[in-house]
């Protein structure tokens, strides 16, 4: 029965796919200007612009351009790059090495922030304490996060020169230099996300501390601070971890505008390159990979409740 | 009054909020300066030296071009918001009066526009209809109604289980005359919360564009511009950086603590 | 006793060792590279990627900027001062109608994969660039070649339809250059050429890097560069920090005019003003009203403060000009004072031609800083003659092609104009200002026709003062060259009389 449930998500998850794949290749489609003309700028004569459309493929129908790609994709084929002309497949390789330890770095850095705040207001709520990291989380919401980078480049790079102000030296540069490019807009990245994490986990200790069996716990006479971190924290992480699954949309959504403002050759600034470049098949790939992302993680949260939540399981049944 | 002194999220949400308000509301009668006035010999001069908060590139004044950013982002964001909140709200509350397939489909489509991340959507829009404030008002709509739909829907379900709706529809009240008595009046106080919110990530979100060039055009000063002129001026003029960022955090924090204390006001269950 | 003692030293000696050497391995590394930069890297930034390294089919100049003359050559250059020189061929000779063009080829010459270049490599390289299938962004300098033929290997005859004055200088360009025949295919990702430097690798949005080829075949240059690297920095704060801290040497074209002043207080950096054929203009759309009426494009170019405009877009780095020419062009007349910024006649100007009530129309600015910040210069300038002027940042190249320039649909915009000597583009039809005066293109039939320099640089003189009574663009500034490198650096162009970096005499002094 649950493994019907699942399937049924699952399909729906690739139709959504679907869906988003068709609509992103359609909207590039209509947008004014074609890679051709890009690449060609403005002394090209016309007939030059026919030859390098023909030579790309563009002077063929919507319809089949999608068709041939999305075939080829399903053969694990994501095509090729209208600008860059290599397999978009390895592009998007080179950007995950940026992105993806950018996003875990931030990830770790929020929890790092979160996890503590969260559980010491949660610890004394109502205290002065309380109220101060109440305040803090809420102005890491509400600061912009590339303002925040902003600001960290000011400091660290232009006045101190401790960090670099933008770029990404790769990882063949070596550990540090690459983890150095990557500290300043993680924390950047970082920030709103502790702050809802942060009120996330407050609130989430704070119901299970009035659970049955931590009182119980409490009134056999067990510290505040061992039923606490013993016996509340733990059971509180639930909520948390999938709060931070869903924040992930929010991170990736960051992650365009704060690798633009550090100058980092991620994920997000490839799909900026591409949009400028209306390069489709990059575009394409770019944000199919993004909402791929989205979704899944959308449908694990789903199968952690299921996992976790004893009423909607019974419910499935 | 007292009621709200102990509340002091609430209180200095409001107050925030209120401050902004005003400002951005006087900006449209008065400013200390003309915001689009260049004066290029005094361009670059810090705060106090020349108008309070000093001058940009182009020597305009920071404070005025502040007010009227103000008045360009709330105007912007509130706008968006309503179209998100009642497209949204409308869809949530019909789909809980008519559950089934409908439910489905809608639920499938707020997927489909969670799915894209809002910047590179917004983005492609931007190149699609060309920057400006209309371009930034249904980007960040677009985004508000499947937010509104879910939330309205989700609230809506639990009232069509209540005892006293069960009784309605056991009368043949139709469905349409129990969602405007009985569905909408219980769910507005969660809808006025998530207004207020989706307000603060409105505002966060309008800079995010503008500061991508996607928002209103120049001269009309809006607070992520000043922000994308700022980035090459962090050395010599760090304050045209500080005060639209401090502007954008101080309406942000506002609205969300003006949320948070309406909904312990309004809606004491849901505390997360 | 012994024997513990023995073992004990052992095992500290192993690790000892093991950290000695970890420490050395580190330190050797470290010290290893920083010992190579001084003497022959070079890490070269740019503010803009190139969507490919083959500039014969993609053209933007990033490609160029990368590739020609140090992985790419032609049959002849064009050197700093922006003269035509021989290169693969060694020297040409021209028939006196000017229709036949003999090159006499270098000979010993290969690419970098070993193919040999001669006469049938460069006969393929021109009729690639010509034919049908060609992609060449500047196909049209090939168009007046009517055959190339090849009567023995290191020998080029090119047959002419018409006379063409230019075609010399033109085939000095990168979209000229001369492909290795069996890698033309695979040139946009690994270019092979006959130049100084060797294609080694390319890190999409981040770098390129080059190698010295031991094989080059000009033995009287030593060039002194073993590796080269090109990074792709896009922000202004980024390049500036960058060049503080070392991690690049040099910036030949600094993005941002504003941090100049910040770069000039380091020590370790020279600041290098030199020149550009980048032309800041805001050409209007002439087919259109009002801007048919050539009294109101004059109006708005008197109602234009140069020297403000480019203190306030340009941080007063800039030339004003009054024509689309630059000082460094050959023949350049100084035409600023033809419409010299005055607002009262400006306005008089105007009423005189109807709109003495105000007008009101909208610029398409791309979204490049110096675009913007003009446009908001000529916003306010305008603003004071009564002319309200709404700005649409248009979204560059992509909409903008398809907007202004295909579509012909703006009233005014505004581009730098990167191609040198490119006032002919105001006899081309069609061309986005819809500007049409035959006396013009006259002019510009006349300079083709003539083959001596100073009837030429006459002629071109007249054209220039056709364009500045005319005004078909409002004619701003010439963009310097903000070259910012490293003190210890020598052999880096100082002008750019075409987008370029020479790297080929490029050395370190210590």
């Amino acid at each position: 029965m649950i493994l019907l449930l699942i399937a049924r998500r699952f399909l729906g998850l690739l139709l959504t796919l679907l869906i988003v794949s068709v609509l992103i290749f359609v909207v590039m489609d209509l947008l004014p200007g074609d890679p051709a003309s890009v690449m060609l700028g403005t002394s090209a004569t016309p007939e030059t612009l026919a030859a390098l459309q023909r030579q790309l493929g563009l002077d063929q129908p919507l319809a089949v351009r999608y068709v041939t790609w999305a075939l080829a994709a399903l053969k694990g084929d994501l095509g090729t790059s209208y600008t860059y002309g290599v397999p978009v497949a390895g592009l998007v390789g080179e950007r995950l090495a940026v992105t993806v330890p950018l996003s875990l770095l931030a990830v770790a850095l929020s929890i790092i922030i979160a996890i503590p705040l969260g559980v010491i207001s949660a610890g004394r709520r109502n205290s002065l304490v309380d109220y101060g990291a109440s305040v803090l989380s809420q102005v890491f919401i509400a600061v912009p996060g590339f303002w925040v980078g902003l600001l960290l480049v000011m400091l660290f790079s232009v006045t101190l020169g401790w960090m670099p102000a933008g770029g990404f030296p790769g990882w063949n540069a070596g550990l540090w230099p690459a983890l150095k490019a990557l500290i300043l807009p993680a924390v950047a990245l970082a920030l709103p996300q502790a702050g809802v994490l942060t009120r996330v986990t407050r609130t989430a200790v704070l119901e299970v501390m009035n659970e049955d069996f931590v009182r119980t716990a409490r009134s056999k006479g067990l510290s505040e601070k061992t039923a606490l971190w013993v016996h509340a924290v733990p059971n509180a992480l639930v909520p948390v971890v999938t709060i931070l699954g869903l924040q992930f949309t929010f991170l990736i959504a960051g992650a365009v505008l704060v690798e633009n403002v550090f100058n980092l050759p991620g994920l997000g600034r490839l799909a900026y390159q591409a949009l400028t470049q209306r390069d489709i098949i990059v575009m394409q790939n770019v944000i199919l990979f993004f909402s791929g992302l989205v979704i899944i993680m959308n449908f694990l949260v789903d199968l952690a409740y299921l996992a976790i939540d004893p009423r909607l399981r019974a419910g499935v049944r | 009054m007292r009621y709200l002194l102990r509340r002091p999220i609430l209180l200095s949400g409001l107050l925030i909020t209120t401050f902004l308000f005003v400002v951005a509301l006087l900006s449209l009668v008065w400013t200390p300066l003309p915001p689009t006035k260049m004066q290029i010999v005094s361009k670059l001069k810090p705060p106090l030296s020349v108008g309070l908060l000093g001058t940009d590139h182009f020597g305009r004044d920071i404070a005025s071009m502040l007010m009227v950013g103000a008045w360009n982002s709330l105007s912007t964001s509130l706008l968006a918001v309503a179209i998100g909140a009642t497209l949204g709200t409308l869809v949530g509350v019909f789909v809980a009066a008519v559950r089934g397939f409908t439910e489905t489909l809608v639920m499938r489509g707020c997927d489909i526009i969670f799915a894209v991340p809002p910047i590179l959507s917004a983005m492609m829009l931007g190149a699609f209809m060309g920057p400006g404030r209309f371009t930034a008002i249904i980007a960040i709509a677009v985004f508000m109604v499947p937010v509104f739909a879910r939330v309205t829907l989700g609230a809506a379900n639990q009232i069509w289980t209540r005892d006293y709706v069960t009784a309605a529809i056991g009368m043949g009240r139709n469905r349409a005359k129990i969602t405007i008595t009985h569905i909408l009046p219980n769910i507005s106080n969660q809808i006025i919360v998530q207004v207020t919110i989706q307000l603060g990530l409105a505002i966060l979100t309008e800079a995010g564009l503008s500061f991508l060039g996607l928002g209103m055009p120049p001269p009309t000063p809006t607070w992520g511009r000043m922000l994308s002129d700022a980035q090459t001026y962090l050395g010599q003029a760090p304050w045209m950086a500080l005060m639209p960022g401090m502007a954008i955090a101080l309406a942000v924090l506002g609205l969300n603590m003006l949320g948070d204390g309406l909904r312990d006001l309004l809606d004491p269950r849901d505390q997360s | 006793m012994g024997s513990t003692f023995l073992r004990a030293s052992t095992t500290l000696s192993r690790r000892a060792v093991l950290l000695a050497a970890l420490a050395a391995g580190l330190g050797a590394g470290l010290h290893g590279t920083a010992e190579a930069a001084a003497k022959t890297t070079l890490t070269l930034g740019m503010s803009v990627e190139p969507p490919g390294l083959d500039p014969t089919v993609a053209a933007p100049v990033a490609v160029g900027q990368v590739t020609w003359q140090n992985v790419y050559e032609g049959l002849v250059t064009i050197n700093e001062k922006g003269e035509i020189k021989p290169q693969l061929a060694e020297s040409w000779t021209i028939s006196d109608d000017g229709l036949t063009y003999t090159f006499k080829l270098k000979t010993g010459v290969t690419f970098h994969d070993g193919e040999v270049f001669d006469s049938t490599a460069a006969k393929f390289t021109l009729d690639r660039a010509r034919g049908p299938e060609s992609t060449n962004g500047q196909k049209r300098f090939f168009q007046a070649i009517d055959t190339a033929e090849t009567p023995d290997a290191t020998t080029l005859v090119l047959k002419l339809k018409a006379r063409n004055s230019s075609l010399l200088y033109w085939l000095g360009w990168p979209a000229s250059v001369m492909v290795a025949p069996k890698n033309a295919a695979d040139a946009k990702t690994n270019p092979i050429g006959t130049g100084p430097f060797k294609f080694v690798s390319w890190t999409k949005g981040d770098r390129v890097e080059l190698a010295a080829n031991p094989n080059y075949w000009d033995k009287s240059v030593k060039v002194k560069l073993e590796k080269v690297v090109f990074r792709f920095v896009a922000d202004a704060q980024a390049q500036a920090a960058a060049l503080k801290s070392g991690d690049i040497d040099a910036i030949p074209e600094f993005a941002a005019p504003e941090l100049i002043e910040d770069l000039k207080g380091d020590s370790k950096l020279a600041t290098v003003i030199g020149n550009t054929e980048l032309k800041v203009v805001a050409g209007m759309n002439s087919a259109k009203k009002p801007f048919d009426d050539k009294r109101v494009r004059q109006a708005l170019m008197m109602a234009v403060d140069r020297k403000t405009l480019v203190e306030g877009a340009w941080s007063g780095f800039g030339t004003p000009i009054g024509s689309h020419y630059t000082p460094n062009d050959r023949g350049y007349v100084d035409l600023t004072g033809v419409h010299p910024y005055d607002p009262e006649k400006a306005k008089a100007l105007l009423a005189e031609a109807g709109y003495g009530s105000g007008l009101t129309f909208t610029i398409k600015a791309p979204q490049m800083a110096y675009a913007q910040r003009s446009s908001q210069m000529l916003q306010a300038m305008f603003a004071e003659i009564g002319v309200t002027l709404n700005i649409e940042t248009t979204e560059f190249p992509a909409k903008w092609v398809a907007d202004v320039f295909k579509g012909s649909n703006y009233d005014m915009t505004i581009v730098a104009h990167a191609e040198p000597m490119d006032i002919d583009i105001y006899a081309r039809d069609p061309y986005y200002f819809n500007y049409k005066n035959p006396a013009f293109n006259d002019v510009l039939k006349k300079v083709e026709e003539t083959t001596d320099p100073a009837a030429q640089e006459k002629l071109y003189g007249d054209a220039q003062k056709i364009l500045a009574e005319d005004v078909p663009a409002l004619y701003l500034f010439v963009m310097p060259k903000l070259g910012v490198w490293n003190k210890n650096l020598t052999g880096l162009w100082e002008h750019e009389p075409i987008p370029s970096n020479v790297l080929t005499n490029v050395s370190w002094t210590q």
